[in-house]
């Protein structure tokens, strides 16, 4: 079975839609409660001066999180 | 007669809750804590037509799980406090993901009033959202709202105020969880059967809660159901028997169908659709947080921040201390006057009390100018960006990217402030972050470590200064880091973490309303807090230094020579005028405050040649002979009086010291000895840090006379106040003492905010209690170490240095723990 493609995967500049959270607990509800749910668009913006962390934005407001917990969220590029 | 109404103010972040919560109540507002927890409580007043409304302003909550301290507090608020309505303040340019609380709110069974704020900003931004839509798809009442400029305040006024007439009714809304609603009908009519439960809690409310596993509804319903495992048995079954049918958990699936839902209600309502268009924000951003400009303008930013409340903020307390000091000579003036020999108990006590107090009152300005700054970054919007840029050095240290303003403020260079700082870590979400930070705030280089620090330097490396001053503002820095890696791994362990999933928030400009109100709040809870406190603390610490006294046979030997010096002065005086004026001690008391009068109108004239010549004239004809002996210097009378002035100050400073030896904190010095003789301190050293504890700012002072440091900063060699008994200090005493110094548990105004930052007792005994004794074994290490290998003071810093370095290196690199997919799990 191949890799599926993580939000972590995709660079700035690109835009994607998430298909699903593989993450349970703390940080799936933190991901739900900011808006991450199957179906939702984004654009990945940029990266902190260090890479990480990294800012997206969608539904018209902007988030930063870290690189390792998007590697929790499935998603599509557009 | 009037009617109470008891409101709620709940919504996102930054959705303008507290905007909208000054309109309403205006000044009449106060901050508390919820009881046990670190979350601030602002609870404010205003009166409308004969009804009295106490509004309360919830922790901003993106969604109400047991996750988080904010969400259980604002939960458990709704649940518990009985609300007579809670406002629910949407941001109305945000509006699907706002709605995603909205329902949760709408789920609990209270009244709820909807108001959509900053619909100015949404107008700007093409939306237009009708009313009517959401009114029918809620079922609640609803107003718009533009708090930064009052728009709406009458209204909301007006409901809030009639919100207990029984117009409010409970929402009619009810969420569809389409395939699960039969799961949740059937834990339901479990629930129903149980009397407890259900007078605690809506029954839908939490049958919906325990099929997601919230943690704190499951404990609640295990504690009070009758049936538990009847109860346990049939929603295990449902949640696996939900996963088996649909492979999604209910958790989940709950989760998605607010959200679907929450889409579908903006949608009906929003006659415009989202632009698409790149905002403003956005660009902003592009530059704030660009990868090379990013981090020089956040430079600028600190350097301004400390151009402004440290340099600019330090004038400003100096034009405030002479007027502080007058004060205080004024009050003294109603105190019984000390004699030539006799000190009465009262005056000590009183100003020792007044010096303590104004040494924190003095910082009122600069803390007021860095609170109004910090409130100007965090309405700007600016804070999560400085997070966004730094998170990922702090997170290799137990940290977040939060912690940087606390870390700026403490000093993280030199010349900050521990009590700003730690009273800035509230804005670290993550609990165990923030207790890290918190912790190790207070080993930064607060401006009177920084006097301390130039004394010694100036003195033992004279010909370094440049890079000893280097090695004490950088190693502090590079000591916390890992020690707050340390602390992270061990100590807070077992407390919660968060992941850093922030929410950029849009710029706006700063209001000086709430900049203002947000400074006043702050400089409330120093003066509440800090000052009652420390006055109090004051009280002991002077009987600590002050009791048992001085022993009889001391006494005899100060009254001799005191006695001494009075013949002495007699004879000296016999043939001038003078002699006939002093014929008691009253007199010569008279003499003592005529110098000090005058002396004050001198440095009142302070170098103005023209007033300084008339306070001159104007005490020469007050009285001639008096003059003469304080001002002649070449009069017989001048240099007798000079004599018996330094004699008398001379025997008052060693009649003070052996006071405090013998006092109940001398005798803590000594115990402290064999101990502290490792690290190169002898007991008066101990002595002199252990009552610096009260004001830092007089540490310097003290130590200039313990370690024989003159008047023009150089190192005399082995002087009569010497500390090591004759032995000369040497640099190397001056680097443990440094580092030491460092560590050092921070001053008593710091640990007082600690315990209102932690709430909690034991954290602000361990804020104190690990500095003590990591200092002592870093200076151990320096002294006795260094000594053992021979090193001289300079080079024993630097091998100190390499190994801090090596050890944070070290620190940062091990490897944090990786996110399993089921964390709560693990
Ligand atoms: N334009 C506009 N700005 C607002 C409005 N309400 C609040 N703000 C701004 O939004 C920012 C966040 O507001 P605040 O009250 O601190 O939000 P809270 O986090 O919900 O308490 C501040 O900069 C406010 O000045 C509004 O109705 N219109
Ligand atoms: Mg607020």
């Amino acid at each position: 079975m191949s890799r599926k493609i993580t939000l972590e995967d995709l660079s700035p500049g690109t835009s994607g839609k998430v298909l699903a959270l593989n993450a349970t607990g703390d940080l799936g509800q933190r991901l739900l409660d900011l808006g991450f749910y199957p179906g939702v668009e984004f654009r990945v913006i940029r990266n902190a001066p260090l890479n990480d962390p990294f800012e997206l934005e969608m539904m018209g407001y902007l988030i930063s999180l870290r690189h390792k917990e998007a590697g929790f969220v499935e998603v599509q590029p557009l | 007669m009037s009617t109470r109404v008891y409101a709620a103010l709940a919504g996102q972040p930054n959705s303008g809750k507290s905007t909208i919560f000054n309109m309403l109540t205006g000044a009449r507002q106060f901050v508390a804590n919820y009881p046990g927890v670190t979350v601030e409580k602002k609870v404010g007043y205003f009166s409308q037509d004969s009804a009295k409304v106490e509004l309360v302003d919830l922790p901003g909550t993106y969604s109400l799980t047991s996750y988080s301290m904010e969400e259980r507090v604002a939960r458990d608020f709704v649940l518990n406090d009985d609300p007579t309505v809670v406002l629910n303040v949407v941001d109305a340019s945000n509006l699907r993901r706002n709605l995603y609380l909205t329902m949760q709110l709408l789920e609990m069974d209270i009244p709820v009033v909807l108001d959509l704020n900053m619909i100015d900003v949404a107008k700007k931004k093409g939306y237009e959202i009708d009313k009517e839509v959401l009114e029918e798809e809620l079922g609640v009442k609803t107003v718009t709202s533009d708090g930064k400029r009052g728009v709406g305040r009458e209204e909301l006024r007006h409901i809030l105020a009639h919100a207990g007439d029984g117009q409010i009714g409970l929402p009619s809304f009810r969420m569809d969880y389409g395939p699960l609603e039969p799961a949740i009908g059937r834990l339901q009519n479990l629930l129903e059967l149980e009397p407890e439960l259900k007078s605690r809690c809506p029954t839908r409310w939490l049958a919906i809660k325990l099929l997601e596993d919230d943690e704190r509804a499951v404990s609640l319903a295990k504690e009070h159901a009758l049936q538990w495992s009847e109860l346990e048995n049939s929603l295990v079954g449902e949640r696996q028997a939900f996963e088996a049918d649909f492979t999604i958990r209910p958790a989940q699936h709950i989760a998605f169908r607010r959200h679907e839902t929450a889409e579908r209600v903006a949608k009906a309502a929003l006659k415009a659709k989202y632009p698409g268009r790149r905002s403003l924000t956005d660009r902003i951003d592009g530059v704030l947080c660009h990868r090379v400009a990013g981090p020089i303008i956040m430079c600028a930013v600190f350097y301004s921040l400390f151009e402004l409340a440290v340099s600019q903020g330090g004038r400003l307390a100096a034009m405030v201390t002479p007027y502080l000091s007058q004060a205080q000579f004024f009050l003294e003036g109603f105190l019984p006057a000390p004699g030539y020999m006799h000190e009465p108990l009262i005056t000590s006590l009183a100003s020792w009390f007044m010096t303590s107090v104004s040494a924190l009152l003095v910082y009122i300005p600069q803390f007021f100018i860095l609170f109004a700054l910090i409130a100007i970054l965090e309405d700007v919007g600016y804070l999560p960006r400085m997070a966004f840029m730094l998170d990922r050095i702090f997170k290799r240290f137990g940290l977040h990217g939060n912690s940087t303003l606390p870390f700026i403020l403490g000093g993280i260079y030199v010349g900050g402030c521990a009590v700003p700082g730690v009273m800035a870590c509230r804005a670290v979400p993550d609990e165990r972050a923030r207790l890290a930070t918190i912790l190790t705030v207070p080993l930064m280089n607060c401006l009177a470590k920084t006097a301390f620090y130039i004394m010694l330097v100036g003195a033992f490396f004279p010909n370094n200064q440049a890079g000893a001053m280097f090695f004490i503002s950088t190693i502090t820095l590079i000591m916390a880091l890992p020690i707050a890696r340390v602390l992270s791994l061990t100590v807070l362990k077992t407390h919660e973490t968060a992941p850093f999933i922030m929410e950029m928030p849009t710029y706006h400009l700063p209001t000086v309303r709430a900049v203002l109100t947000r400074a006043f709040e702050r400089i409330w809870v120093y003066i509440k807090k800090v000052l009652t406190i420390v006055a109090a603390v004051a009280v002991v610490i002077w009987a600590l230094l002050q009791f048992p006294g001085v022993d009889q046979a001391k006494t005899d030997h100060f009254q001799q020579q005191a006695q001494a010096a009075l013949a002495k002065f007699e004879k000296a005086i016999a043939k001038t005028p003078l002699a006939k004026r002093i014929n008691s001690e009253d007199d010569l008391m008279a003499l003592f405050a005529f110098r000090a009068d005058y002396r004050a109108a001198k440095a009142a004239a302070a170098g103005d040649r023209a007033a300084s010549k008339a306070v001159n004239t104007r005490f020469k004809a007050m009285d001639p002979v008096f003059f003469e002996a304080v001002k002649n210097r070449r009069s017989k009378s001048y240099k007798a009086f000079n004599k018996l002035r330094k004699t008398r100050a001379r025997i008052w400073r060693e009649r003070q010291g052996e006071r405090i030896n013998n006092s109940i904190l001398g005798k803590m010095g000594m115990v402290l000895e064999p101990i502290s003789q490792f690290a190169g301190f002898d007991w008066r050293v101990n002595v002199a840090m252990i009552s610096s504890f009260a004001a830092r700012e007089s540490a310097t002072a003290t130590f200039k006379v313990l370690y024989g440091i003159g008047n023009d900063g150089k190192y005399a060699g082995p002087a009569m106040g010497d500390s090591a008994g004759g032995k000369p200090i040497t640099p190397l005493n001056a680097t443990a003492l440094m580092l030491f110094m460092a560590l050092f548990p921070p001053c008593l105004a710091t640990i007082i905010i600690v315990r209102v930052a932690t709430q909690s007792y034991r954290w602000m005994l361990f804020a104190f209690a690990y500095p003590s004794i990591l200092g002592m074994l870093a200076a151990c290490l320096v002294y006795t170490g260094g000594g053992a290998l021979g090193l001289s003071g300079w080079e024993a810093m630097w091998t100190y240095y390499g190994l801090a370095l090596a050890f944070a290196v070290f620190m940062g690199w091990l490897p944090l723990k990786r996110y399993s997919s089921n964390p709560k799990g693990a």
